[in-house]
């Protein structure tokens, strides 16, 4: 490995000392234009008054944070994106732990139903959200269809899935959960077949049951792994606006708002670019923090 | 302690196929050191594996300490094993490595501390116990392998090659350890190994197994010295006995007894041997070349010797045999049969 570096290192010094910035100069440039810039957009706008179709623009300091702190819809969108992202990590690293589990042991189609399982991953979200908008509709929802015909409720009086808060939040979440469960699982996976067979035997043989087999030895032994599905989850989820803003636009009643939907909402929607760039700061304390962690876990990945 | 009865073993993997272990029936005695000796893909790690519960037996039973355990889960058997990777639980340290069984096993936590201390000190690795697998040697952590395979006190004990990790050196003293390890805690061990030098250093017992049946079960000195047949003879020894066919019979002899006819006294079978190779191996030569005349004239034969000193390449010396070393096989069967008079010319 360090030989192959220098290697390659002498070469490009002799090619010329510029190949190596003219190789990675792309990556650089598409970053700077890409994220630095509406980053830095974004904080400048944060403490000014610009507004969607207004060439003037004054420095406000912090108003806008200001007002955004007393407004309920913002407080509600902060409490959603936690729920969110963190109740959907849950139920992802549960059901993907299952899954994976299951789909271990070979079995006769065994390759069709991981491919049927990898597809909520490879289809567009925005394509996947239209689907549960349909699934969970108050007319036509199948779920309130089947609940029906299965007498649990009388007809036109099944739940309005998406209508009333408590079931939109839970709406949401189910299919951000059902979004990231494909990538987790595919990741455990491969998490899982890296395990050597004898630990399991192992185990077996000192007298360990299937509980004690997974959550002693082998969830704990694909940590790293499984620290990569959980901080990719997050980061999916919590800058996630696709799934909200698709079933519910923030509704009913701003109680499914999350922190990019909230921003898009005031800063595009309501040509209050001042008030959603200062929203959507508020993203990068947490963003901080859990990008920390990746390189921490990239670091130790490549130590060990 | 338990003994270890198998009746009529079998498995197969795939169906149609022959099987990995044919028709085994074996029992161990009280406390004995028993060695599974043979090639690769000859079945003893398969036939360990249904012994530990690991793998399930197309057919037949296994009984340990007097009870059919067929249907019982590995951790019901009452059995430790050793892999040869070790296995070693890498997240845990060498302490939770070993106290793993006690927990398992719903041993009371009072009583870990104490265990692991025992088994830890009956292995030598007291202080190794903060440390984690990845940190410790080839023979550290076959070490704490071991002991965490004693620590539950089990009634057998199965090593599946727990040696062949190790250095050359390493081996020689981990296999004396091992020995010495045995004897003292004295359970039921059945080792599996394809190192003939493990087999007839450590083991009571040898059961020699080619394609998953039983050759021959018996003490080193009886498998190396009575071969049940043609395969044993050739297995066990280096370089193995020669062979070699006259009239119905194949007749065999080890290396060591045939040396230069001056050295050999009473009734012999006297050869001459053209001398094609020698090697030098410090405390003894091996000299391979090919006999000269008579049925067996260009035969390919090997010759151990303490001194090779006064043999040249290329030359041409009179070599003997003792009558009774000769070992005589069914050509057909390739079973051993009685000693009888052949005639050499």
């Amino acid at each position: 490995m360090a030989i192959a570096r220098r290697k390659i290192k002498s070469f490009g010094a002799a090619q010329s000392p510029l190949l190596g910035a003219a190789m990675f100069s792309p990556a650089v440039l598409y970053i700077l234009l890409l994220v630095a810039g509406p980053f830095f957009l974004a904080i400048f706008y944060a403490f000014s008054d610009a507004r969607i179709g207004n060439t003037e623009l004054h420095y406000v300091g912090l108003e806008n944070f200001r007002s955004i702190l007393q407004s309920p819809s913002f407080r509600v969108a902060i409490r959603n994106s936690l729920i969110f992202t963190i109740c959907s990590q849950i139920v992802v690293i549960v059901g993907a732990n299952i899954l994976a589990i299951a789909l271990e042991q070979p079995f006769r189609g065994r390759g069709f139903i991981r491919f049927l399982i990898l597809l909520p991953w490879v289809a567009p979200i925005a394509l996947g959200a239209i689907g549960w908008k349909w699934i969970l509709d108050s007319i036509y929802s199948v779920i309130s269809w089947v609940l029906v015909a299965l007498h649990f409720y009388k007809p036109f009086n099944a739940p309005m899935w998406l209508g009333e808060p408590h079931l939109a939040i839970a709406s949401v979440l189910l299919v951000h959960s059902w979004r990231l469960m494909p990538f987790s699982t595919v990741i455990l996976l491969a998490g899982r077949t890296a395990i050597p067979k004898d630990i399991p035997e192992a185990a077996a043989v000192d007298g360990a049951g299937f509980w004690r087999t997974q959550l002693q030895i082998v969830i704990p032994m694909m940590r790293p792994i499984l620290s990569v599905a959980v901080l990719f989850g997050l980061i999916f989820t919590f800058t996630d606006m696709t799934v909200v803003y698709i079933l519910t636009a923030g509704g009913p009643f701003d109680s499914t708002q999350t922190l990019p939907s909230l921003a898009f909402a005031l800063g595009i929607q309501g040509s209050d670019l001042a008030a959603g760039a200062a929203i959507s700061l508020f993203l990068v304390p947490l963003l901080v923090i859990i990008a920390y962690f990746m390189l921490r876990v990239a670091h130790r990945a490549e130590v060990t | 302690m338990a003994v270890v009865v198998t009746r009529n073993l079998t498995k197969v993997f795939k169906e149609g196929e022959l099987g990995a272990v044919n028709n085994v029936n074996l029992e161990t005695r009280e406390g004995e050191f028993l060695v599974f000796l043979g090639p690769s893909g000859s079945g003893k790690t398969t036939l360990l594996r249904m012994i530990a519960g690991l793998e399930t037996p197309t057919s037949g039973e296994i009984l340990i300490g007097g009870r059919v355990v067929n249907d019982l889960s590995p951790r019901e058997r009452r059995i430790a094993m050793v892999f040869q990777s070790y296995a070693l639980y890498p997240h845990l340290s060498v302490y939770k490595n070993i106290a793993f069984p006690l927990k398992a096993q719903n041993v009371k936590k009072e009583l870990h501390k104490a265990k692991v201390e025992w088994a830890s000190s009956l292995l030598g690795i007291g202080a190794l116990l903060d440390r984690k697998p990845r940190e410790l040697s080839g023979g550290e952590r076959q070490r704490v392998a071991l002991a965490r395979a004693i620590v539950r006190e089990p009634a057998v004990f199965l090593l599946d090659e727990p040696l062949s990790n190790l250095d050359a050196k390493l081996r020689a003293s981990a296999r004396e350890e091992l020995e010495r390890f045995h004897r003292r805690v004295g359970t039921t061990t059945i080792y599996v190994t394809h190192d003939q030098v493990e087999a007839m250093a450590m083991g009571d017992r040898v059961m020699v197994l080619n394609k998953g049946v039983v050759r021959q079960l018996g003490t080193p000195t009886e498998v190396y010295d009575n071969p049940a047949d043609t395969f044993v003879a050739t297995f066990l020894g280096s370089p193995p006995m020669n062979l070699a066919e006259l009239g119905d019979v194949i007749v065999g002899f080890r290396p060591e007894h045939f040396r230069p006819a001056s050295a050999a006294a009473g009734d012999v079978v006297p050869f001459r041997l053209r001398v094609e190779n020698i090697e030098y191996l410090g405390s003894e030569w091996i000299v391979s070349g090919t006999l000269a005349g008579g049925k067996l004239d260009a035969k390919k034969v090997f010759s151990r010797l303490s001194s090779a000193q006064n043999l040249s390449l290329g030359g041409a010396y009179d070599f003997a045999v003792p009558q009774r070393e000769l070992k005589f096989f069914d050509r057909a069967t390739e079973k051993r049969v009685e000693s009888k008079a052949v005639s050499w010319q």
